[in-house]
């Protein structure tokens, strides 16, 4: 093969380059299952020209576990442990995402201050899911150092996660009609002294990457997605932010007494890896904002709504000492909380994008059919389009600054 | 807003008829209009964002199978139902809304994959989740939760090991009392198929 200076150019001009000087012969590239850039089991396929990737073929359902089918053979409220497990990394959001389509069936209200607990709770996980996502973003574009920094952090948040529901990882946390159980005892001071702690190390992440001139060069003008793409692709959440649309449903479409708080949504211009990146640095900041403010004006009163007789199991103590509370207990762990026939779909502004249920119910406690939009598996959908042209190396930034989860892709 | 808005689709468009709804406003459409339907919502109504397509399996009536979009406006913040009634049970089949909308590519194929309905001029349909060569549709409700008896995808993992794939034992629940007579405090509710237990070794 005779060799030929190659010019530098970007990548379009280089690969037409390729095709005009030299004859090559494509091959096929296995990338994962168990690759440590695609975040657990997601399988490309890829059609390599040299290092320039001419086709994309994402291989899904590794990890499909057939959550919609086990949702229609149990009750509303013994599927609020398989949601934690959807998107593994916020399951304190997923589980007020499920709770609110199933309220809004059985159209129920639940007091301010189960709200106001909910949104703590859905910034907090906000805040720790952005946190391991920029950590391994940064860890597989080179910057190792960036990961010790954030799991640090989200360390210390899941402490706060184990004093407030009793589990690390698998919290189920809310129930339809309100949540577990009210905040302990001085917990809200160990969240405020753990905001106050945590912003200067945010500054020093963002030390640590934003001008950092290695991880620029790896993804500036890298998989750049524009407006429309992203619309048409169905993106949701930062990655359809840093395309430059403004849709953040907590704003369009406030839920759980959202609009009370004062944050703002951060839009980027280019829609690239590095604009991603920038989103979610500043998505961080912005939460810690609403959770000092929710701390600041929790409001006093029940954490679960006391009207739901037929929804919202009653306390312990009630139950061992009252007969008419023990059959209302007893009807609602057997039967399961009984919901009015109809339809409902709800969508919330999860840390990976719109997490959505559709629920179809004939009445009584189990859904008929329940659909689960999970944002990863919008937000990967556009991969085939964005990887083609992307050197090999850029698919890694591509994967990480789109920061999916194949539990909620596969469901 | 939400009402306002119905009742002006309703007017320019008399093939649509209103669809009880919970929450947001949603139609029923007929599927021989369903394009020109969806092409409308898209161009003139700003549903430029389609954030959700599946299938519901109503089992023993006719027509057996409906398709139920989700259309949000990124302009007007606004939802929109929108079900198709399939009207073939034997060989459902929708035309599908690639052309218009990118994100259906997707979540047709994973329709398709879940109820085997199919879905008309759509570029690639395969299976997306469950592997190419299974032969059921697990989301039809005829389908137990348990699962079927399946061969193993790859040929020579099959050859080598022998092992189908089997159902899964109902360990986890749905929880029912237990079958087996007995003192009631020694038997804990548990998974009705209890072919696969704790105490039971997992049959090859």
């Amino acid at each position: 093969m005779a060799t030929k200076e190659l010019s530098m150019g970007d990548v379009v001009s280089r690969s037409a380059e390729y095709e005009q000087e030299m004859d090559t012969e494509k091959m096929t590239l296995n990338m994962g299952p168990s690759h440590p850039s695609t975040h657990g089991v997601l399988r490309l396929v890829l059609e390599l020209d040299g290092e320039v990737v001419t086709k994309c073929d994402p291989e899904l359902g590794y990890l499909h576990r057939g959550d919609e089918k086990i949702a229609e053979n149990m009750t509303y409220n013994q599927f609020v442990p398989y949601t934690d497990r959807l998107d593994y990394l916020s399951p304190l959001a997923n589980n007020v995402a499920f709770a609110l389509a199933v309220e809004k069936l059985a159209g129920l209200e639940v007091p301010a201050r189960c709200q106001a607990i909910r949104v703590l709770i859905c910034e907090m996980a906000r805040i720790s899911a952005h946190l391991l996502g920029l950590g391994a973003y940064a860890m597989d574009t080179g910057a190792l150092t960036v990961f010790m920094y954030t799991f640090t952090e989200r360390e210390k948040l899941y402490t706060l996660f184990e004093k407030l529901t009793g589990a690390r990882l698998t919290t189920s946390f809310t129930r339809v009609g309100g949540v577990a159980r009210d905040l302990p005892e001085a917990w809200l001071e160990e969240v405020l002294h753990f905001i106050a702690q945590f912003l200067p190390v945010v500054d020093e992440v963002d030390a640590l990457l934003t001008r950092n001139r290695i991880f620029v060069d790896r993804t500036k003008d890298v998989g750049v997605i524009s407006g429309e793409d992203a619309i048409s692709y169905g993106l949701t959440g930062p990655n359809l932010r840093a395309s430059g649309v403004p849709l953040d449903l907590r704003k369009d479409r406030p839920y759980s007494g959202y609009e009370q708080y004062d944050f703002d949504v951060p839009i980027g211009t280019v829609g690239d890896c590095y604009d991603r990146y920038l989103i979610r640095m500043e998505e961080i900041r912005q939460s810690a904002r609403i959770i000092q403010q929710v701390v600041e004006t929790i409001p006093e009163g029940l954490y679960y709504a006391e009207d739901a007789k037929k929804i919202f199991p009653p306390s312990k103590e009630k139950v061992m000492s009252s007969m008419e509370e023990l059959i209302q207990s007893f009807m609602i762990t057997t039967q399961g909380p009984q919901m009015p026939a109809g339809e409902v779909y709800f969508e919330a502004e999860n840390p990976k994008g719109a997490l959505g249920f559709f629920i179809h119910s004939k009445g009584g406690g189990v859904p008929y059919r329940l659909k689960i939009r999970g944002p990863s598996f919008c937000n990967l959908s556009i991969l085939p389009k964005v990887c083609v042209g992307a050197m090999l190396s850029d698919v890694v930034a591509i994967l990480g600054s789109l920061d999916f989860v194949m539990g909620e892709c596969d469901r | 807003m939400d009402g306002n808005f119905l009742s002006k689709l309703l007017d320019s468009n008399d093939y649509l008829t209103q669809r009880d709804s919970a929450d947001h406003p949603a139609v029923n459409c007929p599927i021989e209009r369903w394009l020109e339907c969806a092409t409308e919502l898209k161009d003139n109504h700003g549903f430029d964002l389609l954030v959700d397509a599946t299938c519901i399996d109503w089992f023993n009536e006719s027509p057996r199978f409906s398709a139920v979009y989700h259309l949000f406006s990124t302009t007007s913040h606004q939802y929109l139902r929108v079900v198709v009634a399939i009207p073939d049970d034997e060989n459902p089949s929708v035309p599908s809304v690639t052309s218009l909308w990118a994100a259906a590519d997707w979540h047709e194929r994973e329709a398709y994959d879940m109820f085997g309905v199919r879905f008309e001029n759509h570029p690639d349909l395969r299976r997306i989740l469950m592997w190419d060569s299974y032969p059921w549709h697990p989301l039809r409700k005829e389908f137990p939760l348990a699962g079927h008896d399946t061969e193993l995808p790859d040929e020579e993992v099959r050859k080598e090991t022998g092992t189908p794939v089997i159902p899964a034992p109902m360990a986890g629940g749905p929880f029912a009392a237990s079958k087996h007579a007995g003192i009631m405090s020694k038997n804990e509710p548990r998974g009705a198929d209890e072919s696969w237990s704790e105490e039971k070794e997992k049959p090859n």
